[in-house]
């Protein structure tokens, strides 16, 4: 692809950034400007930081590539995205604003009167926020090799130092402005291109089978194989190879491979013929975006589907960035109708990457082969249209793919730097915040150039799978039921939370191997470790009766009670 | 020998407190019981709570009977490809935003309408 323009369009996102966060950084003064914005930001400008900080790059390239592999049921990633906010709204937005807390760990501290519930609280803050911050600096990483051939490492690094300047800098304030900036940003160039892209289709005559199932070549089309990868076929298929298939060198030769699996090796040329059904890949540990748990549905479809939709509608309350920007809201009323438009906003966007899926699969089917179905997205502009205009919509889509890195890891950070300060820190000042910063930061920036080649891109269902698991019960009993104890509320987020992190360890580090009916289980945990998680907490709570805060009553007042009869009662 | 008959008449007879003082600290009953967290205080809260939650478990009974039996319709018709296209890349979002809209509505009144009993007007 061309880079002569995607290079200035993301230099160009880089420094919008920059700017931005410089005019936030001179009306941001006070402490409270810094972790908060003083409280004042209104339901618009809040709603378009949040869906900003929100859409990530596995939204922004991941959704497209996962549809354009796998087919339609990938979708249930975006529906589940945004119906997380959905559920957020029903039993945590404007209690948890009302809480009058700055971040998870205060609110299990104002709600459990408990240091040690507190501090459990804050370890899986910075924990959840680490695993997520993972992707977003591969993700660049990804990018920026896919647009300009550079090596992996320093599309994460641009990204690392640009947000902890601009987080270190100007605190929430100049966040807010920066993530709602972004979110338009995004919007933009995923519109727009689609806008071109659909044209494109309609002039060739809007074909239609980009429904059918397996995807096929509209058009003879030559693939050079990368890596080695083993082709699953369901039914015979004839290629024109120029390379190693199944241990056998061939030079154009015409072969008819039998249904199986077939073992292509690194570097290989296969020619498909018009019409050819697109043949399934399967590949040991990729560093895309794409979770790479997606591979396992095969086995058990409809037990991983309502895993998925489990965890993200669960987890979406317990994820650190999003909640942090719920204290931004001046009060319950506004949190809610901040909600209501994020929905509105997030659900405008995720109508876009099921179209470049759908035209992926048209227009780019080989993609499967080559390695990257994330690029997809980046790379479809070049392919329908081509020419200037297609470079120009590209650069636009790569400029937009950086905005999603530099936002959602801005929030990320943002939240991670806030709980390192308070908790581990010794004093509570703007330095010691920009301290923070930077070590919410380096730590998962020498993860991501440590372990560069692992399927970090777990880390996202993971982080979901985690917090459905430990945060949601957390939020949920907290804010609804009385007889919540913080042994209970420890327990619960021990024995929920940490059994879903070890078993998407255990995953992810291939125990057990593929096929055992225990995989399944262990990689999508939220439909069994959720359930557990809000066990513990209820039971531990019920054997612990004694143990029940002496302030509940009023605590739970203050999370309920409308604003108008309280600012009387603290006054 | 005019006067006297209706001065007798006029006469009034105290049996209590005057009527305005006594509606005025009415008027602050409910609001003092929860601010002082009486036990009456906490009925008021915890009956605010209540029909919060139900509001919230309505909807998210809504969201469930919604979306829970999708994957098995899907999973009954593999051949429907373009309706799971069309229901989950497109169909869903506005029926979210719905229900959301809908509920902030009732919590809304909920929240109006115990201010309204608490504050006795």
């Amino acid at each position: 692809m061309n880079s002569s323009y995607a290079v200035p369009a993301v230099a160009l996102v880089v420094v919008a950034t920059v700017l931005v966060g410089a005019f936030g950084l001179r009306i941001s003064r006070t402490t409270s400007d810094f972790y908060v914005a003083s409280r004042t930001v209104g339901p618009r400008l809040n709603a378009a930081a949040i869906s900003g900080e929100y859409l990530s790059a596995a939204s922004f390239l991941g959704i497209a590539g996962l549809v354009l592999v796998q087919g339609p049921d990938m979708l249930w990633y975006p529906v589940g995205y945004t119906a997380g906010y959905l559920v957020l709204l029903l039993f945590v937005a404007a209690p948890l604003r009302r809480s009058g807390a700055y971040t998870l760990p205060d609110f299990a501290e104002a709600r459990l009167a408990s240091q040690a519930v507190r501090r459990l609280a804050g370890a899986f803050v910075v924990g959840v926020g680490w695993l997520y911050l993972l992707p977003q600096l591969q993700g660049a990483g990804l990018t920026l090799t896919v647009l300009t051939g550079a090596p992996d490492w320093l599309g994460g690094v641009i990204v690392a130092v640009v947000v902890t300047a601009t987080v270190a800098a100007g605190g929430m304030r100049s966040i807010t402005f920066v993530q709602a900036f972004q979110y338009w940003l995004k919007l933009t160039a995923l519109l727009v291109p689609a806008l071109f892209l659909v044209l494109a289709w309609q002039s060739d005559g809007a074909p239609r089978h980009a429904f059918d199932e397996p995807a096929t070549f509209r058009e003879q089309r030559v693939v050079r194989v990368d890596d080695s990868v083993d082709l699953k076929l369901e039914r015979p298929l004839t290629v024109t190879v120029t390379g190693t298939v199944d241990g056998r060198t061939h030079t154009g030769t015409r072969l008819d491979l039998p249904a199986g699996t077939h073992h292509i090796e690194g570097g290989t040329r296969l020619t498909f013929a018009r019409g050819a059904a697109v043949p399934e890949a399967e590949r040991s540990g990729g560093g895309d975006l794409s979770p790479s748990q997606a591979e396992s549905r095969a086995e058990r479809p409809l037990y991983a589907t309502y895993g998925l939709i489990l965890a993200t509608f669960l987890g979406t309350m317990g994820l650190p960035h999003v909640v942090v920007r719920f204290y931004t809201s001046p009060h319950g009323v506004a949190a809610r109708r901040t909600t209501v438009a994020v929905l509105g906003l997030i659900g405008a966007f995720y109508l876009l990457p099921p179209v470049y899926g759908a035209l992926g699969r048209l227009y780019a089917p080989e993609l499967t082969l080559t390695g990257d179905p994330d690029a997809a997205v980046l790379l479809l502009p070049d392919r329908m249209i081509g020419g200037v205009g297609g470079d120009l919509l590209g650069a636009l889509v790569a400029g937009g793919a950086f905005a999603a890195f530099l936002s959602t890891a801005s929030g990320l950070t943002m939240a991670v730097a806030g709980v390192l300060t308070q908790d581990v820190l010794p004093s509570r000042g703007v330095r010691h915040f920009r301290l923070g910063t930077v070590l919410a930061m380096v730590v998962p920036l020498a993860a991501s150039v440590l372990v560069g080649g692992l399927p970090v891109a777990d880390a996202v269902g993971l982080a979901f799978a985690v917090s459905a698991s430990s945060f949601c019960p957390l939020l949920v009993l907290g804010i609804w039921w009385r007889r919540l104890t913080p042994p209970g509320a420890a327990a619960g987020m021990l024995v929920g939370g940490g059994s879903a992190l070890l078993a998407v360890a255990a995953t992810m580090a291939g125990y057990p191997g593929r096929g055992a009916a225990l995989h399944a289980l262990l990689a999508w945990p939220a439909l069994w470790s959720v359930p557990l998680g809000f066990l513990t907490m209820i039971l531990v709570s019920l054997a612990t009766p004694g143990r029940v805060p002496p302030g509940t009553a009023g605590v739970l007042a203050r999370f309920h009670l409308p604003e108008e009869l309280r600012t009387e009662v603290t006054a | 020998m005019t006067v006297p008959q209706d001065h007798t008449e006029r006469r009034v007879v105290v049996t209590g407190p005057p009527r305005q003082a006594r509606r005025a600290s009415g008027y602050y009953r409910p609001r003092t019981e929860i601010d002082e967290q009486t036990t009456l205080g906490h009925t008021y809260v915890r009956s605010l709570m209540r029909t919060q939650l139900r509001a919230a478990l309505t909807v998210f009974a809504v969201l469930g009977l919604l979306v829970g039996p999708l994957p098995l319709l899907f999973a009954a018709m593999p051949d429907a490809r373009r309706l799971e296209w069309a229901v989950l890349g497109f169909g869903l979002y506005l029926p979210l935003v719905l229900l959301a809209r809908w509920y902030v509505r009732r919590a809304e009144r909920n929240e109006r309408d115990f201010v309204r009993l608490v504050e006795d007007r």
